[in-house]
């Protein structure tokens, strides 16, 4: 047998000199682990656990035994700030997070009805979670990198994506960054440095984040004139359930990845509850598993998650970077999309009551006005004004021309490829042979875009 | 004496109708069979054919497996509470109770390694893929795991599981979830793939994926699952299976052979038609059914018939469906041949979301005639 595969000796002998060579080599480096007992100790340093003490008393870890992470709250719902502790933003700041709310609110129900009425395949709402994707956007500087999954409409908005951009996203125009190539709500924005959801599900995306970050962290160590930046990771908590997200969290852990995931932990996964959707308690407790700074907060209080990002942002830059998780609850009042009616599966009496109890808009608009800056009057200009431009935005998306035909044979190859110019030229030829069966006015620049 | 070591490959050798107890490591093989099935039905007795869809005919598939099998158990997301993202699986939560019609969480990966791990232990899976497209964060279990798994233990171990939901492209869901992985799974050995088409297609191949004691991929097609077709008194039946590896002649002819799958079969039929009204020649339009194994022996009689080959398939070109047939045509019919064998597929390039290009992405009935036309010099 040997005689017949002397590759397989060569192989184990060169294996084990590896392995001796790799802990002589960083030996020093590394914590000596199971080596050093030392007299008297309360434990055997196992590498795998090196602080834990030895008991006499056998019994198991419940999760019961633990209480539920609690959920962090700076103003109740009431819009009374209980946490006199931090700094509100200043007056401005906060108007403005409170309209770029209410814009993505009615975006949403004009979107949705255009969707009914045929005009866009698709569409999904954030109805509900508009102060997790504005309040943490708010937190981020403008050069952190941020990936998103697809419900963080909130996120864009906050960041400077105009109504402009999300319609044009919406109805695959011209002016469409992505050229009409991804299905509707993938918005993506390389100037705004957000990687748009170009997902094949709603996980890939985290270990993804993970890697940007060290890739971040590994170009400040080049050259540390570089500001130091974070990438921001959305998901939520069905998403969780992915393998992909169990391995960014072990990966950022253990490469000390300067990234915030934030799971928008809404309570549906389509029509799976969370109650189906995982056992123990919700997201957070996860991220300690993984040795990752966790925090849970209440999604309904944008103060809150602001708060909250900002801490994590100065904590994933300590220490040359780590990891934070941020686990924002809330309550998925719109459905999950618009190929769904969650009636099917969840009561509509239980959505009212939702919608009726807390959500964040409302409860910034009890602050505000409690706080003299805001009233019915300023509610309603605001309202109206935002409406129209929303409107103003989706007619004129509606009306702008669809991307180059030249676009159809671009951004596969850097440089169209012999063949792709030989088709190209061969469609030109044929739209210039019959005029009248091809009406090319609707695309940027007509027939001129193929002859480039 | 190797029988008596190797029990599974007496279920292997026997592909056969009615599924034989697998060997479980824990269950005894004698479970009783229930046989109250045909009492309980009712329209059956109603005589000739009936129009099914495909969905309903999926739907009658998995109840009857259900209904007589004990071990089959349906798991995936969505499929229970919500009836299935495409109602395949609709009423059959309330007819066979939750631990049966199994709602997972969103973990392809965890949920088709809990099937292949339940199916290695004796039971009889049938794990939904939301589609196929998503199956791709499971992969692993399905290519490595459950395929290899009866040969790598020597025989001892099979893995009696089917994977099963759309495939291909559907309507507006753009580049990754627009993807037909016939290809992928139909080059792996120790899988079984197939590709229905019409109601008694998906019936009978289903129940026939569920019965076989080894990993069946059935690879559905969204865009079919409301399409109705006429389905036969023999199909409406429980006992109805359709054999893996033998293809099914659509329409007869004696001047081109079109050797085709799941949706294209469809097209197929029409450009044939069309062709056959314009210019007065036969094709032939061969329904492969399964894709592996795959039929060379329909495709290779049909071809020394008709001398002309043309594969149409929705996948992409490269090593696709397409190209194997065309391979196997070089191989077992060259000398048959009149001219050239010929592919039509799905465009290389991902899939565009604008519907324009989608439609111009794969292959219609117009296109389908025109290489008829082309092959036969009309």
């Amino acid at each position: 047998m040997n005689f017949l595969r002397p590759g397989a000796r060569f192989l184990r002998v060169q294996l084990v000199t590896t392995t001796r060579c790799s802990v002589l080599q960083t030996g020093s480096r590394r914590r000596a682990s199971s080596l050093s007992q030392k007299p008297g100790a309360a434990g055997v340093r196992f590498p795998g656990a090196v602080d834990s003490k030895f008991t006499n008393s056998l019994s198991f870890e419940h999760p019961a035994t633990y209480p539920a992470i609690p959920t962090y709250q700076a103003m109740g719902p009431d819009g009374d700030i209980i946490d006199s502790s931090f700094e509100i933003a200043s007056e401005e700041i906060v108007l403005k997070m409170y309209e770029n709310m209410v814009a993505v609110s009615i975006m949403d129900l004009i979107m949705f009805d255009a969707q009914r009425q045929g005009r866009l395949s698709f569409y999904m709402t954030s109805q509900g979670e508009e102060g997790t994707c504005v309040g943490s956007a708010s937190a981020l500087q403008k050069d952190d990198v941020i990936f998103s999954q697809y419900r963080e409409a909130g996120v864009f908005m906050q960041r400077g994506y105009t109504f402009t951009d999300f319609m044009s996203q919406l109805f695959a125009n011209n002016l469409d960054a992505g050229r009409g190539r991804n299905m509707p709500v993938h918005y993506g924005s390389a100037a705004l440095k957000i990687v748009g959801p170009f997902l094949p599900l709603p996980s890939t995306q985290i270990p993804q984040a993970a890697g940007a970050a060290y890739a971040l962290k590994m170009q400040r160590l080049t050259n540390p004139n570089i500001p130091a930046r974070v990438v921001a990771c959305y998901f939520g908590e069905g998403a969780a359930s992915e393998g992909d997200f169990h391995a960014a969290l072990n990966i950022a852990a253990t490469r000390s990845c300067p990234v915030i995931f934030i799971c928008r932990n809404n309570g549906y996964a389509i029509s799976t509850p969370t109650l189906e959707q995982y056992r123990g308690d919700g997201i957070a407790s996860r991220g300690t598993g993984y040795g990752i700074d966790t925090i849970r907060v209440d999604g309904n209080d944008i103060f809150a998650v602001r708060e909250v990002t900002k801490r994590a942002r100065e904590l994933a830059l300590k220490d040359g970077g780590r990891p934070v998780l941020i686990e924002a609850m809330s309550y998925r009042i719109s459905h999950h999309s618009t190929s769904d009616d969650s009636f099917a599966y969840r009561a509509r009496v239980e959505v009212e009551d939702w919608k009726r109890r807390d959500n964040p808009i409302t409860r910034l608009r009890k602050y505000l006005e409690k706080k003299g800056i805001w009233n019915e009057e300023k509610e309603k200009e605001a309202r109206g004004r935002i409406r129209k431009e929303c409107l103003k935005a989706f007619a004129e998306a509606e009306k702008e021309k669809k991307p180059p035909l030249r676009s159809m044979f671009e951004d596969m190859y850097e440089e169209l490829t012999p063949d792709l110019k030989a088709q190209m030229t061969e469609l030109r030829d044929i739209i210039k042979k019959y005029p009248d069966e091809y009406d090319v006015s609707e695309f940027e620049g007509g027939i001129d875009s193929l002859s480039r | 004496m190797s029988r008596l070591l190797r029990p599974a490959s007496r279920l292997l050798s026997s592909c056969a109708a009615r599924p034989v107890a697998a060997r479980s490591s824990f269950q005894s093989n004698t479970l009783p069979r229930i046989a109250s099935i045909a009492a309980r039905r009712s329209y059956a007795s109603e005589g000739g054919p009936k129009e099914y869809t495909v969905r309903e005919a999926l739907n009658e598939a998995l109840a009857e497996e259900l209904e007589s099998n004990p071990k089959v158990f349906v798991l995936g997301e969505e499929v229970a509470q919500y009836n299935g993202a495409y109602k395949v699986t609709k009423g059959l939560l309330d007819r066979f109770g939750e631990d049966r019609i199994i709602d997972t969480p969103i973990t392809e990966s965890g949920f088709c390694g809990l099937a292949v791990g339940a199916a290695l232990a004796g039971l009889t899976p049938v794990c939904e893929f939301m589609t196929f497209n998503f199956a791709m964060q499971a992969i692993d279990q399905i290519v490595n795991s459950a395929a290899k798994t009866h040969y790598m233990s020597g025989g001892i171990q099979p893995c009696n599981i089917t994977f099963r939901g759309p495939n291909g492209f559907a309507a507006g869901v753009a580049a990754q979830h627009s993807q037909d992985y016939s290809a992928w799974y139909g080059s792996i050995p120790g899988l079984k793939v197939v590709t229905p088409w019409s109601a008694e297609d998906a019936k009978g191949l289903l129940k026939a994926a569920i019965r076989d004691p080894n990993p069946v991929c059935v690879l559905e097609n969204e865009l079919l699952y409301g399409q109705s077709f006429p389905m036969s008194e023999a199909a409406q039946k429980d006992d109805f299976v359709i054999p893996f590896g033998k293809a099914k002649i659509e329409r007869s002819g004696k001047d081109l052979t079109i050797v085709t799958l799941s949706r294209c079969v469809g097209q197929s039929l029409i450009a044939a038609e069309n062709i056959s009204k314009k210019y007065g020649v036969e094709c032939e339009v061969i329904n492969l059914r399964s894709i592996k194994p795959l039929d060379v022996e329909t495709i290779a009689k049909s071809v020394k018939k008709t001398h002309r080959l043309l594969a149409v398939e929705s996948g992409f070109p490269a090593f696709g469906v397409g190209s194997e047939i065309l391979a196997l045509g070089m191989e077992y019919m060259f000398d048959y041949l009149d001219a050239p064998a010929q592919r039509i597929t799905g465009a290389e390039v991902p899939t565009p979301y604008a519907q324009g290009l989608e439609n111009l992405s794969f292959p219609n009935e117009p296109m389908i005639e025109a290489y008829i036309a082309k092959m036969l010099r009309l």
